[in-house]
C-alpha cells in the first residue's frame, strides 16, 4: 500500500506541474524549454522556509509567490524574443538557475538540501493534499480555457500579429500566462520537496524540463484532458517500466520522437482521429435510413 | 602572459564549438528546426574515431571514417525523421529532435558501455612552444588549423561553385530556388551531410583532446551550439562563427571572473540572454 500511496502522489504532483506548464505553452503558445527552474525554485524556497521553522502549508503561497514573480520576470523575455528564440532563452534560464544553485553553499551547493522538517501530515493526508491542489489545478486551467483570458490566450498562440491588430493588450496577457503557470509550477514544487525530502540542483535540469514539455505535448499541446492522461501515464510508467530497467531512458526517448513522427497532436490527435473514424459508420447508418 | 594563454584556450574551444555550430545552422538556415540531436552524430564521430584509431593508428582513417558514418548518419537521420514533419509547427520537430538525442545516447550507453573509450596510444599528444613561450598541444593546432582550413573551403564553395549557389538560394527562397529547377531535397541532403561530417569531426578531436569518449559527451555542446547560432543570429554562417568564439571567450575568462557565482554553462547562457535582450535579432544578424 506504501507504494501506491507514493505512486499515487507523486503523480498528483507531476500533474500539476505539467498543467502548469501547459498554460503557457499549451494555452498561450509561449514554448519554454526550463520550466523545471521553477519547480525547483518552488522546491527551494518551500524547503528553505521550513528549515527556517515555518509550517509547511504556509511555505507553499510563498513558493507560489516567488515562482511566479520570477517567473513574470521570465515572460518579459518572451515579449522580446518569440518561438525558436524563446525556447533557447527558456533553455538558458534553467542552466542559470542551476549554476547560481551548484555555487551557493547557504542552498546546499553541489549537494542539495536534506533534513528540513517534514509536513505534519500523515503518508495518506499528504497524497490527498497533492491530488486536490492538482485537482485543484485543472479546475483552474478549465476555467481560464473558457474564460475570456483563454480565449485570448489562444488567439495569442494562434496569431499574436492579428491579436496586436484587434487591440489587445499581448504582453500584458503573455505575462499573466507565464506568473500563473509559474506560480502553479512553484507550488507542485514546495509538494516536491516535502514529498522526496531531498532536493539538489540536479533535481531541476534540462531533463527534467524536457520531460514535463514531452508531457504536454504527448498529451496534446493545450487540451487540459489528455495531458493530465499522458502527465500520469507517463510518471507512472519508469514504474511499470522496471523490467525493462537499463533500457527505460531509450524506450522514453523513442517514444517522444516517435509520437512526434507519427501523431504531431499527441494523444489527443490520436483520440481525434479515432471518433473520426468512428463517425463515417454513423453517418453511413443515417444516410442508409430512408 | 597568463591572459595571452587563457586567450588561446579560448580560441581552441571556440573553434570546437565552430564545427559542432556550423551544421546546426546549416540546418536552421534551410529548414527552420533546431536540430538538437545535431550533438549525438557528435558523439557518434567520437566513437567511430576511437575505434578506428585504436584497430588501425592512422589519424587520415580515423577522420575520414568519422566523417563519413557521422555525415552518411545525418542524411539518415533527415531522410528519417525530419522529412517527414517538416509541414508541422517548429515545436513537433524539436520535441523530435530532443526524443531522438535522449534514444542515441542511450543507445551508445548500451552499445559501448557507460564508462566510456579511450585512444590505447593517442596521437599528436607532444607539446609545441610558439611565439615564445605560448604553449600548445598538437592536437590544439589541429583542431585551429584545421578549423580555419574548413570554414575556408566550405566559403569558397559556397560562393564559387554552383551547388553553393544552389544551397544560397534555397535558403534565401526555397519555392523560387525550386521553380528555378533547383532539387530542394539534394540540397538538404548535401547540407546534413556536410553539417554532420564536420560534428563527427569536431568529435574526433574532442576524444583526443580530453582522451575520453563518453555516451553524455554530447550534451553540452549540445546545448552550447543552440545557444551559438542563436546568439549568431539563426542560420547566418558569419554570424555563428563570430559567436562561437566570442562565446569561448567569454566563457573562459567569465570562468575566471564569475566563477564563485556561477558555474561555466550559466556564464554562457547569462551572456545570451542578456544579449537576446539587448538584440533580440542576434549579435551579427541583420534585421
Amino acid at each position: 500500500m506504501d507504494y501506491e500511496i507514493s505512486l499515487v502522489t507523486t503523480i498528483g504532483i507531476t500533474v500539476m506541474f505539467a498543467l502548469s506548464l501547459n498554460l503557457i505553452t499549451g494555452f498561450c503558445g509561449q514554448i519554454s524549454l526550463g520550466h523545471a527552474a521553477f519547480l525547483g525554485l518552488g522546491a527551494y524556497t518551500s524547503a528553505m522556509l521550513c528549515q527556517a521553522g515555518m509550517p509547511f502549508l504556509l511555505t507553499l503561497p510563498l513558493a507560489m509567490l516567488v515562482a511566479g514573480l520570477l517567473g513574470a520576470v521570465v515572460g518579459l523575455a518572451s515579449l522580446r524574443v518569440r518561438a525558436d528564440f524563446l525556447a533557447i532563452t527558456t533553455m538558458g534560464v534553467g542552466f542559470i538557475f542551476i549554476g547560481v544553485v551548484r555555487q551557493q553553499e547557504w542552498m546546499g551547493g553541489e549537494m542539495g538540501v536534506t533534513g528540513f522538517p517534514g509536513s505534519g501530515l500523515g503518508k495518506t493526508a499528504f497524497m490527498a493534499l497533492c491530488l486536490a491542489l492538482a485537482a485543484l489545478t485543472a479546475g483552474v486551467s478549465l476555467y481560464i480555457q473558457r474564460a475570456w483570458m483563454g480565449r485570448v490566450f489562444k488567439g495569442i498562440a494562434e496569431d499574436e500579429d492579428t491579436m496586436r491588430v484587434l487591440g489587445i493588450d499581448v504582453p500584458r496577457y503573455k505575462l499573466a500566462a507565464f506568473a500563473i503557470g509559474t506560480a502553479l509550477a512553484g507550488a507542485a514544487g514546495g509538494l516536491y520537496a516535502q514529498n522526496l525530502k531531498f532536493i539538489g540542483p540536479d533535481s531541476f535540469g534540462f531533463v527534467e524540463s524536457v520531460t514535463v514539455l514531452s508531457m504536454v505535448v504527448v498529451g496534446g499541446i493545450g487540451s487540459v484532458f489528455w495531458v493530465v492522461v499522458a502527465a500520469a501515464l507517463l510518471s507512472a510508467l519508469p514504474g511499470w517500466f522496471q523490467f525493462i530497467g537499463d533500457y527505460k531512458l531509450l524506450v522514453y526517448g523513442g517514444l517522444l520522437f516517435l509520437m512526434m513522427r507519427f501523431s504531431p497532436h499527441g494523444l489527443a490527435g490520436i483520440a481525434a482521429r479515432l471518433t473520426q473514424l468512428l463517425k463515417p459508420k454513423g453517418v453511413a447508418g443515417q444516410g442508409a435510413k430512408p | 602572459m597568463f591572459f595571452v594563454e587563457l586567450f588561446a584556450q579560448s580560441l581552441v574551444q571556440g573553434s570546437i564549438y565552430a564545427l559542432i555550430a556550423l551544421g546546426l545552422t546549416l540546418v536552421y538556415g534551410l529548414l527552420r528546426i533546431l536540430h538538437v540531436a545535431h550533438a549525438s552524430l557528435f558523439t557518434l564521430g567520437a566513437y567511430i574515431g576511437v575505434l578506428t584509431y585504436n584497430a588501425t593508428s592512422s589519424m587520415a582513417l580515423t577522420l575520414m571514417a568519422a566523417m563519413v558514418v557521422s555525415g552518411l548518419s545525418g542524411v539518415a537521420m533527415f531522410r528519417l525523421a525530419y522529412q517527414p514533419i517538416l509541414k508541422q509547427p517548429p515545436h513537433v520537430a524539436l520535441i523530435a529532435s530532443i526524443g531522438l538525442f535522449i534514444a542515441a545516447e542511450e543507445c551508445f550507453r548500451i552499445v559501448f558501455g557507460a564508462s566510456g573509450l579511450s585512444f590505447t596510444n593517442p596521437p599528436l599528444q607532444g607539446q609545441v612552444q610558439l611565439f615564445g613561450g605560448l604553449r600548445f598541444k598538437q592536437a590544439e593546432l589541429a583542431v585551429m588549423l584545421g578549423t580555419a582550413l574548413i570554414i575556408g573551403v566550405l566559403g569558397w564553395l559556397q560562393s564559387r561553385t554552383r551547388i553553393g549557389v544552389a544551397c544560397q538560394a534555397t535558403v534565401s527562397d526555397p519555392q523560387m530556388a525550386e521553380s528555378f529547377g533547383i532539387r530542394l531535397n539534394t540540397v538538404r541532403d548535401l547540407n546534413f551531410l556536410i553539417g554532420s561530417a564536420l560534428a563527427g569531426f569536431a568529435g574526433v578531436w574532442v576524444a583526443l583532446l580530453n582522451n575520453l569518449v563518453e555516451p553524455t559527451m554530447g550534451s553540452v555542446p549540445s546545448y552550447k551550439a543552440l545557444a551559438i547560432i542563436v546568439l549568431g543570429g539563426l542560420g547566418s554562417v558569419p554570424g555563428t562563427l563570430m559567436a562561437a568564439l566570442v562565446l569561448g571567450l567569454v566563457e573562459s575568462f567569465g570562468t575566471v571572473y564569475l566563477g564563485k557565482v556561477l558555474d561555466r554553462n550559466a556564464i554562457a547562457f547569462a551572456f545570451l540572454i542578456v544579449v537576446l535582450m539587448v538584440r533580440p535579432q542576434g549579435l551579427f544578424a541583420k534585421r
